[in-house]
């Protein structure tokens, strides 16, 4: 069996998953509701995210202050109350992406009209994690019959 | 403007990767010729990654390349006709310069106009999905060539003669609305599967790069999706290639050998896949009319994916599908299918009936015998168990396989022989 640290591949190669982390403000935090604009223009962006095809999922979060925390601390568990006071750092809305590269995220990043107008905003892109065994000798075996039998129709009709 | 100081190659690629497919389609729909639509935007990259590095990215990147792309295409439309002495063309080519402008409206179509023409049923099979990745997905012909462990000129070479092929049959670049784009939309859907089994079957060569296929291909069904939201079909497929794709990563073990559906972690199956796959079968059946095939093995994929143990799979339904299915494509591999179902649903006895029918239809096929030495088995008939099993070994052509039909012949001993 190969492993994927043997395989030859070229930079942004593959397609990969990343979450977009729309942060915070003081408005967002204060349950300041979008208007109409700006609903409107993250509507038309989202349009072109699906018709791109890289849009997989994507919502916005609730003010922290209806959030709640549950630490873990010495085996027991606590649970605390919203709101919480580093607003720079919490999150206040996301999407999954589906792109080539990180380069193609940053540039979908800033084709997105401004989340938060009138204050400062910030969107930061991390990749979500994939299996790495993923394409590791996927011989379909013989129970596994309604997949492999549809796969051999194609290549038999291909045939 | 962007700060200069930031672009990288790879962002000016970033930026063609997410224009290269409305900016081919809108070349096309101007030059009305493939070819000269993608050299027009080659050429139009090529002045971006010289001039952007100095100038910063432009507001606007996919309206600069259309200009560049556009303004190259009237001066070389003008050197031709130059050497050709007619005036009357040169004057013809710069008034046309300025009704080259593009309405923004036109632009999704641009898209589904390039995937029609690059999915075209003049051109091969292989000559359209080559054609598909390159102008649609964006990929290039060596990435290609390496996911379909084919030869970078071999690639090259077909996607050549299919931009030809394209250019003598004339092929009309209007895109049509309703019925019509229902028609002319099999073509597309099957490029797309294509592309998805091939990544996913991974018969073949260097797995590693396979499962880029199945997400190309995720993404372009996503595009079409957005092109076409009222064809059921264009959800089906994407649904039944999400439900898949989302058992991926439980089909291999730690060692990279293959785990069946049935001993699969379940916690291991992509939930956003599913989620998103059951989303889309939804939105299939809401189109209303009869299911057609994608949208019926989709529901079959849902089946699989709705269970959270084997035990729980509603095999009565997945064979009353496979019945719809059958009735819809008429394939005796469908028809095999089936009867695994009916075996599950009903028993191997009723199964293996539906089997025996087939031998003449699947002859030469070994997973008939292979299927019938399962059945023949769960019905304690050892001995015919174990020639169907050989038959299906002799007749498998992957080394793998036929070990593992062997092994399960050497298995078919009468429980009481084993003391």
């Amino acid at each position: 069996m190969k492993t994927r640290a043997e395989a030859p591949k070229k930079k942004g190669d593959r397609l990969m998953k990343v979450m977009v982390i729309v942060k915070a403000t003081k408005n967002s935090e204060a349950g300041v509701m979008p208007d109409e604009s700006l609903l409107t223009a993250m509507g038309n962006y989202n349009e072109e995210l699906v018709k791109a095809g890289i849009m997989l999922a994507g919502d916005g979060l609730h003010p922290s202050a209806k959030g709640k925390r549950i630490q873990f601390v010495g085996g027991q568990t606590r649970v605390v109350d919203g709101p919480f006071a580093e607003t720079k750092e919490l999150v206040a809305g996301y999407w999954i992406w589906q792109v080539r590269s990180m380069e193609e995220a940053v540039e979908w990043a800033r084709r997105c009209p401004p989340p938060m107008p009138g204050e400062e905003s910030e969107l930061e892109i991390r990749r979500i994690f994939e299996p790495e065994d993923f394409g590791d000798a996927l011989t379909p075996e013989l129970r596994e019959q309604e997949e492999r039998l549809r796969a051999e129709g194609e290549r038999r009709k291909q045939a | 403007m962007r700060a200069p100081e930031e672009l990288t190659r790879e962002a000016i690629e970033a930026v063609w990767r997410v224009e290269a497919a409305r900016l081919i389609g809108g070349l096309v729909r101007l030059v009305r010729d493939v070819d000269r639509a993608e050299d027009l935007a080659q050429e139009a990259l090529l002045s971006a990654l010289e001039r952007w590095p100095e100038t910063g990215i432009p507001a606007n990147p996919g309206a600069w390349l259309m200009t560049t792309a556009r303004n190259k295409g009237v001066d070389e439309g003008r050197r031709r006709a130059m050497m050709r002495g007619k005036h009357e063309e040169v004057e013809r080519s710069a008034e046309r310069s300025t009704e080259l402008e593009l309405p923004d409206e036109a632009v999704e179509d641009d898209v589904l106009r390039l995937m029609l023409v690059a999915c075209h049923p003049v051109l091969s099979r292989d000559a359209r999905v080559a054609l598909t990745l390159r102008l649609v997905a964006g990929l290039s012909t060596a990435e290609i060539a390496r996911a379909f462990l084919s030869t970078e000129a071999t690639v090259a070479q077909r996607i050549v003669r299919a931009k030809r092929t394209l250019a003598a049959a004339q092929v009309p670049f209007e895109v049509p609305a309703g019925d019509e784009l229902r028609a002319r939309l099999p073509p597309v859907l099957e490029v797309v599967y294509l592309v998805f089994n091939e990544g996913y079957a991974a018969t073949a060569g260097d797995d590693l790069l396979r499962p880029e296929l199945c997400e190309e291909a995720m993404r372009l069904g996503r595009i079409l999706v957005g092109l076409a939201p009222d064809i059921a079909e264009v959800h089906g497929l994407l649904a039944l290639m999400e439900l898949q794709a989302s058992r991926s990563r439980a089909r291999v073990g730690p060692d990279g050998e293959p785990v069946l559906l049935f001993d699969q972690d379940r916690g291991k199956w992509d939930r956003l896949l599913i989620t998103r796959g059951l989303e889309g079968l939804a939105r299939a059946e809401a189109c209303g009319g009869p299911l057609g095939p994608y949208t019926l093995q989709a529901a079959i994929a849902a089946c699989h994916a709705r269970a959270s143990a084997p035990e729980e799979t509603d095999w009565l339904r997945i064979a009353a599908l496979y019945d719809a299915l059958l009735e819809v494509t008429g394939s005796a591999v469908v028809a095999l299918n089936r009867a695994v179902a009916v075996s599950r649903a009903y028993g191997p006895e009723e199964a293996l009936q539906l089997v025996d029918e087939l031998v003449d239809a699947l002859r030469g096929y070994h997973l008939l015998p292979a299927v019938r030495a399962d059945l023949l088995l769960s019905l304690r008939r050892y001995e015919e168990a174990r020639r169907a099993f050989e038959e299906a070994a002799r007749l498998a052509t992957n080394l793998r396989e036929r070990a593992l039909l062997l092994g399960r012949a050497a298995s078919c001993v009468r429980p009481s022989a084993l003391s």
